[in-house]
């Protein structure tokens, strides 16, 4: 739907956006840790519109056994959309866009994992979309970190997802789902925050070098800010505790 | 444990470690800083730093008294689940019975529940138990429960106070596995007794004055 023609005017006369934010504010972000009980870790995030779980299971012996590789763990993610999590009835099971993801977002989440830690295993990530609201996939990396790091596996760092993009010509950060469908390009990317590494970069629509180098930026900036929202959720679940008493 | 000198300070995965000392447990290097790879408890200890996980599963190691669970029977062994990422093999050579091939099932069956060592471990995760030792058996009877292996040295205590002082309050007969699986056994007033405290303790694991804590809860008695 990327590029769509319409009418309608994403950045009004102030240069503020349709949600009324500025082209470099993120969407309110809600987070929380051990949301399912049975899993070994979760996370619950609410980004804007978006509402995600993740819940993490294993390290556990990978079966089938062709899949396991002998000198360290394997990740698979599934990244899957709820049928009801978008206007228009999603038909429930993978499809194309879905199977994608759940690659991409494995690859992004093994380059931080210590998976030469657990040969022989796999860890199963499972991201569910219950509400959609465009930067799904980011919004699910950075759950799928804080249940990865609430499941107790070793990590180089967490993992921030965050998008950034082009509307009406000017590149602005984390799209909402308006921007998304009727604006110019989307730039999903995870982010490593202690290193600055790149984990997942994508790019839908066309930006300029100019364009491109300056939505990486904005994202960038917009990580670490998410990065102490992670730190703060993981902390405070157990801070908790300490209060109960 | 819980009275040495000790910084109880929560970090995350990738967060930086101002401490001096070498890399110990749950701690990586790069470029000459130290970090942590969980989310956990920083520990300093003889000069090493260490990261306690706060959950997590068990990772076996050589001589490491374990509770598991046989899941399933072979001609010459049996496969035991001791809550590791990996199954452990139990041959009939490590058992204290004269077992005759195929015949396995006449001594431990699928559901039973023993108290094994770890003999042996390699590099790619494969684990060996024993059940060869004084004092290892097949549990009967009692009541299993689960916590977060890294918690196992704050249930047993230092040098065994925790576990003693539910023992002495309750008259349960307790094994604590380095897994994390619990047997207890005793009356079932008792064994009530001993969950909740056992819980409350894996919630409570990161705080100080745990066993005094523990001790009131104990010594209340009306929950």
């Amino acid at each position: 739907m990327m590029g769509m023609k319409s009418d309608i005017k994403l950045i009004d006369d102030n240069g503020l956006r349709i949600d009324g934010r500025l082209p470099n504010q993120l969407r309110p972000i809600k987070m929380e840790v051990g949301v399912v009980k049975r899993a070994n870790g979760s996370a619950y995030i609410e980004w804007g519109g978006n509402k995600i779980m993740a819940a993490v299971y294993g390290p556990r012996e990978a079966y089938p056994k062709h899949v396991q590789e002998s000198d360290r763990a394997i990740i698979r993610a599934r990244y899957n959309m709820a049928a009801f999590s978008v206007d228009e009835r999603k038909r429930p099971g993978p499809d194309r866009r879905s199977v994608e993801l759940s690659k991409v977002i494995s690859e992004a989440l093994t380059s931080v994992v210590f998976v030469e830690k657990f040969p022989r295993t796999a860890i199963d990530v499972y991201i569910e979309v219950l509400q959609a609201d465009a930067g799904t996939r980011v919004a699910g990396i950075t759950a799928a970190s804080l249940a990865l790091a609430h499941a107790g596996i070793p990590m180089r760092d967490l993992v921030v997802g965050c998008a950034a993009g082009k509307v009406d010509g000017v590149v602005v950060l984390d799209l909402n789902k308006e921007e998304d469908n009727f604006g110019e390009a989307d730039v999903p990317m995870a982010i490593l925050p202690r290193t600055g590494e790149i984990a997942l970069l994508q790019m839908d629509g066309d930006l300029t070098y100019d364009e491109l180098t300056n939505a990486m930026e904005m994202a960038m900036d917009a990580a670490r800010e998410i990065y102490k929202m992670e730190i703060e959720t993981l902390k405070s679940a157990y801070r908790g505790d300490d209060n109960d008493n | 444990m819980e009275e040495e000198k000790k910084i109880r300070k929560i970090v995350v995965p990738g967060e930086e470690i101002d401490m001096e000392g070498k890399p110990g447990r749950g701690v990586f290097t790069e470029n000459g800083k130290l970090y942590s790879s969980y989310l956990g408890i920083v520990e300093s200890r003889s000069g090493y730093v260490n990261v306690i996980p706060l959950s997590g599963c068990y990772i076996p190691k050589k001589g490491d008294k374990v509770i598991g669970k046989i899941v399933d029977l072979a001609p010459m062994n049996w496969v035991v689940d001791i809550n590791a990422p990996y199954y452990a093999p139990l041959h009939v050579n490590d058992v204290p019975w004269r077992v005759e091939f195929g015949d396995t099932g006449r001594f431990l069956s699928i559901g039973d529940v023993i108290l094994a060592k770890v003999s042996n471990v390699n590099e790619m995760g494969q684990v060996w138990i024993t059940l060869k030792e004084q004092g290892l058996r097949k549990l009967e009877g009692g009541h299993i429960i689960q916590i977060s292996p890294s918690k196992v040295p704050r249930v047993i205590g230092k040098s065994g106070s925790m576990i003693q002082m539910l023992k002495d309050y309750t008259n349960c007969r307790i094994y604590v596995g380095q897994n994390g699986v619990i047997w207890i056994s005793g009356s079932p007033e008792g064994m009530i007794k001993v969950i909740k405290a056992i819980r409350m303790i894996e919630k409570e694991a990161h705080t100080f004055g745990l066993t005094d804590r523990i001790k009131e809860f104990l010594e209340r008695g009306d929950e």
